[in-house]
C-alpha cells in the first residue's frame, strides 16, 4: 500500500512536472529552429529531429526592414516602466502600509480595514472596467501613448498589492520593537528606517516581486494606452503573430520575455522562504 | 531626583486602565509594581515612558512636566517581558545602538558596550547574531542595552516571566545584584512582576496594583506584613492567601460547626460580627489534633507539597516543607496556626493584623 502510494504520488509530480515544464521546453527547442524545421511536422531534439540555428534569436534585434522582429526597444520600455512603477508602488505602498498597520485612522464609519480594502478593491474590478477611465485621463494630460502614462497607470495597478502584502508583513512585526526604537532615542521616522525597514526587507522583497510580475506581464493597458510611440514587451511579441507567424523569433522572445522573472525569483528566493524577525521577539 | 504623578487616568471605553494613579519615586530606589495580569503594570510604565499619553494627571521629574518630553528625549530605558531586540544588529550593536543616536564618540561607545556586555555576563558574544542567542541571552542583551544607555529611569516590565524557572532563578538572583548596583547610582528603578516571591526577592519599595488603581505602597516588608486589602493579600502572597469568612461570637472564631477556634491575642478586641480571615498557606499544617478536611488536589512544588482542603464551605491551600504524596478525596486533619491570622472587614479592609494587632 505504501508503495503504491509513492508511486502514484510520484507520477502525479512527475505529470505536473511535465505540464509545467514541456512549454517551456517547446519554446527553447523552437527558438533554435527554421522556418523548415517548423513546417515539416513536429520535431523535438536538436541534432536528431532537426539542425539548431540561431535565426530566431538573431531576428530579436534586427530591425523589420532586414528580416528582423525588433524587440530591443520594447524589452528595454517594458524594463524602465516595470521597474519604475514597481520602485514608486512600493515606496507609497511601503509608507501607506506603515501608517495602516501602526495607526488607528477614524473618518465616519471608515477604519484601517476599510483603507486597506478600498486600496485592494482597485485589484477587484475586471480591467476593463478601468481602461475607458484611464485612456480619458491619460487622455487629458496628454500622456497617452508615453512611457510616463504607463508608469502612473502602473503606480495605481501596482500600488495596492504593495499595500496589502507589507501591512500584513507590518501586523506581524512587533510593535515593541518600534517602541524600543523610540526609547533609545530615535524620533518616529528614525524608527521606522533604521529599525522597522531594515527588519521588513524580506516582505518589501515579496511585494517588489509580485509588482515585477503583474506590471511585467500586464499585456492588457499596455495595448490598450499606446498605439505607436511607445510600445512594451507583451505588445511587440503578440505583434509578432501575424499572417506569417516566424515561430522561431516568437519562442525566442517569450523566452527573453521570461527570463528577466526568472533571474529576479532566483536572486530573491531565499528571502521568500524566510524572514528575518525570528529574534526579534522570541 | 524625584518622580511624581499625580491623579493619572487612562481610560479605554469603560475601563479604566490607569485610575487616579499617584505615587511619589525617589532616586537609589528599586520600585516593584506587582499585581495581576491586567491590572495596568505595564499601561503605567509605558506611560512612564511616555509610549502612552495619559487622559489626565501629570508626571513630573525633578519639578519638571515629563509628560510634555517626547519619548525618545526622555532619559529612560525599558526591558519588555518579550525579548526585544533589533534582529537586523549583532549584540554589540544592539547595545551600541542608544549611545549612537545620541552622537557619542565611538572610543566612549565602545567602552560602555563592554562595560554593559561584561555585567549582564555577555563578553564574547559581541558579533553574534540575535538570533543565534538563547532566550535568557537575548533578555541579557535587551538588559545590557538598558544599562548602556545610563538612564535616570530604568523600567523593567515582568523581564523573567518568558524563562523557564531555572533559568528565571539564576537570572533573578543576577539581575538582583545588577538593579542594586544600578540603583545605588542614582537611578529609579521600576520593576513588574506578577510573582511576589520575586517581589519580596528584589525587596525596595512594592506598589501594589490592580484595576488600574495602586492599593498599597509601601517597602516589602511592611506590605508584606500588613496588607491594607484583602485583595493586596491575594496579590502579594504565592499561593494566594487563604481567605474565609467567619463569624465573631463569645470569644471564638467560628467557621463552621465543626471548625472554630478561640480568637487569637492580637484579635481580641474584634468586635463580634462577620469577617473575611487571612491565612498564608504556610500557617496550614497537618496534625493530628486539628480540623477535618478533605484533600481536593495535592500538588508537588519542588521540594514542598501544596494541599488544595475542602470542608463544607471553607476551602483553603496548605503549605508542607517536605514531598508527600496523598489520595484525592483523602481525609486528614489540619491545624491553623492562628497567631497569623488576619482579619478584614467584609468590605476587604484589614482588622487585625499578627504583626501591628488592630486597626
Amino acid at each position: 500500500m505504501g508503495l503504491l502510494y509513492t508511486c502514484l504520488k510520484y507520477l502525479a509530480v512527475s505529470l505536473w512536472s511535465i505540464f509545467v515544464i514541456a512549454p517551456f521546453l517547446w519554446a527553447i527547442s523552437t527558438s533554435f529552429k527554421d522556418f523548415q524545421s517548423v513546417t515539416n511536422g513536429a520535431t523535438y531534439i536538436p541534432w536528431v529531429d532537426f539542425e539548431p540555428t540561431l535565426e530566431g534569436w538573431r531576428a530579436l534585434w534586427k530591425s523589420p526592414a532586414k528580416g528582423g522582429v525588433d524587440i530591443v526597444e520594447p524589452f528595454f520600455n517594458s524594463i524602465f516602466v516595470t521597474c519604475a512603477g514597481s520602485l514608486i508602488s512600493i515606496l507609497l505602498g511601503t509608507l501607506a502600509a506603515y501608517a495602516l498597520s501602526r495607526f488607528t485612522f477614524k473618518a465616519g464609519f471608515i477604519r484601517n480595514s476599510d483603507i486597506t480594502f478600498f486600496f485592494i478593491s482597485q485589484r477587484i474590478m475586471p480591467p476593463v472596467v478601468l481602461a475607458i477611465p484611464f485612456f480619458i485621463m491619460l487622455g487629458k494630460f496628454a500622456l497617452l501613448d508615453t512611457l510616463l502614462g504607463l508608469i502612473v497607470v502602473y503606480i495605481v495597478l501596482l500600488m495596492p498589492i504593495a499595500v496589502w502584502i507589507m501591512v500584513d508583513f507590518f501586523n506581524k512585526v512587533p510593535r515593541e520593537i518600534d517602541e524600543t526604537a523610540l526609547i533609545d532615542g530615535c524620533n518616529p521616522y528614525q524608527a521606522f528606517y533604521k529599525v522597522v525597514l531594515p527588519n521588513s526587507i524580506p516582505g518589501i522583497i515579496v511585494a517588489g516581486m509580485f509588482c515585477l510580475i503583474f506590471g511585467w506581464t500586464d499585456f492588457f493597458f499596455s495595448f490598450i494606452l499606446t498605439f505607436t510611440e511607445v510600445q512594451l514587451l507583451p505588445v511587440a511579441i503578440v505583434a509578432l503573430n501575424s499572417s506569417i507567424t516566424p515561430w522561431w523569433s516568437l519562442s525566442a522572445a517569450a523566452l527573453v520575455s521570461v527570463a528577466p522573472l526568472i533571474a529576479v525569483a532566483f536572486v530573491v528566493e531565499r528571502y521568500l522562504s524566510k524572514g528575518n524577525l525570528s529574534g526579534a521577539l522570541k | 531626583m524625584s518622580l511624581i504623578a499625580s491623579n493619572l487616568c487612562l481610560k479605554a471605553d469603560t475601563e479604566y486602565h490607569l485610575n487616579d494613579v499617584c505615587f511619589e519615586m525617589s532616586k537609589g530606589e528599586i520600585y516593584t509594581i506587582i499585581g495581576r495580569t491586567l491590572a495596568g503594570k505595564t499601561t503605567l510604565l509605558k506611560t512612564i515612558a511616555g509610549l502612552i499619553a495619559p487622559d489626565s494627571g501629570t508626571l513630573n521629574l525633578d519639578g519638571r512636566d515629563f509628560g510634555r518630553i517626547p519619548v525618545w528625549k526622555r532619559e529612560v530605558a525599558m526591558v519588555y517581558q518579550q525579548f526585544i531586540n533589533y534582529p537586523h544588529l549583532s549584540v554589540y550593536e544592539n547595545v551600541a545602538f542608544p549611545l549612537k543616536q545620541r552622537g557619542m564618540l565611538k572610543t566612549e561607545i565602545h567602552n560602555r558596550v563592554m562595560k554593559s556586555l561584561l555585567q549582564v555576563g555577555l563578553e564574547g558574544f559581541e558579533e553574534r547574531k540575535i538570533q543565534a542567542l538563547s532566550g535568557g541571552q537575548q533578555q541579557r542583551v535587551a538588559l545590557a542595552r538598558s544599562l548602556v544607555k545610563e538612564a535616570n529611569i530604568v523600567l523593567l516590565d515582568e523581564p523573567l516571566v518568558n524563562l523557564d524557572y531555572k533559568l528565571r532563578e539564576q537570572l533573578r538572583e543576577e539581575f538582583r545584584n545588577i538593579f542594586t548596583a544600578k540603583a545605588s547610582e542614582d537611578a529609579i528603578l521600576i520593576y513588574s512582576s506578577t510573582d511576589p516571591v520575586e517581589a519580596m526577592q528584589l525587596g525596595g519599595q512594592i506598589l501594589v496594583m490592580d484595576e488600574g488603581r495602586i492599593l498599597q505602597q509601601g517597602n516589602a516588608k511592611a506590605v508584606y506584613e500588613n496588607p491594607s486589602s484583602a485583595k493586596v493579600s491575594q496579590i502579594t502572597n504565592d499561593p494566594a492567601m487563604n481567605l474565609f469568612e467567619g463569624t465573631v461570637a463569645e470569644g471564638k472564631i467560628i467557621l463552621s460547626p465543626q471548625i472554630q477556634f478561640d480568637l487569637p491575642r492580637h484579635c481580641q478586641e474584634l468586635p463580634p460580627e462577620k469577617y473575611n480571615f487571612g491565612l498564608r498557606a504556610a500557617a496550614i499544617t497537618l496534625d493530628e489534633g486539628g480540623f477535618p478536611f478533605t484533600i481536593e488536589l495535592s500538588e508537588i512544588s519542588g521540594s514542598e507539597t501544596f494541599l488544595h482542603l475542602k470542608h463544607e464551605h471553607v476551602k483553603v491551600v496548605g503549605l508542607l516543607d517536605s514531598v508527600q504524596n496523598f489520595n484525592m478525596g483523602e481525609t486528614i486533619t489540619a491545624r491553623f496556626d492562628t497567631t497569623h491570622l488576619y482579619a478584614f472587614a467584609t468590605d476587604g479592609t484589614l482588622k487585625s493584623s499578627p504583626y501591628s494587632g488592630m486597626k
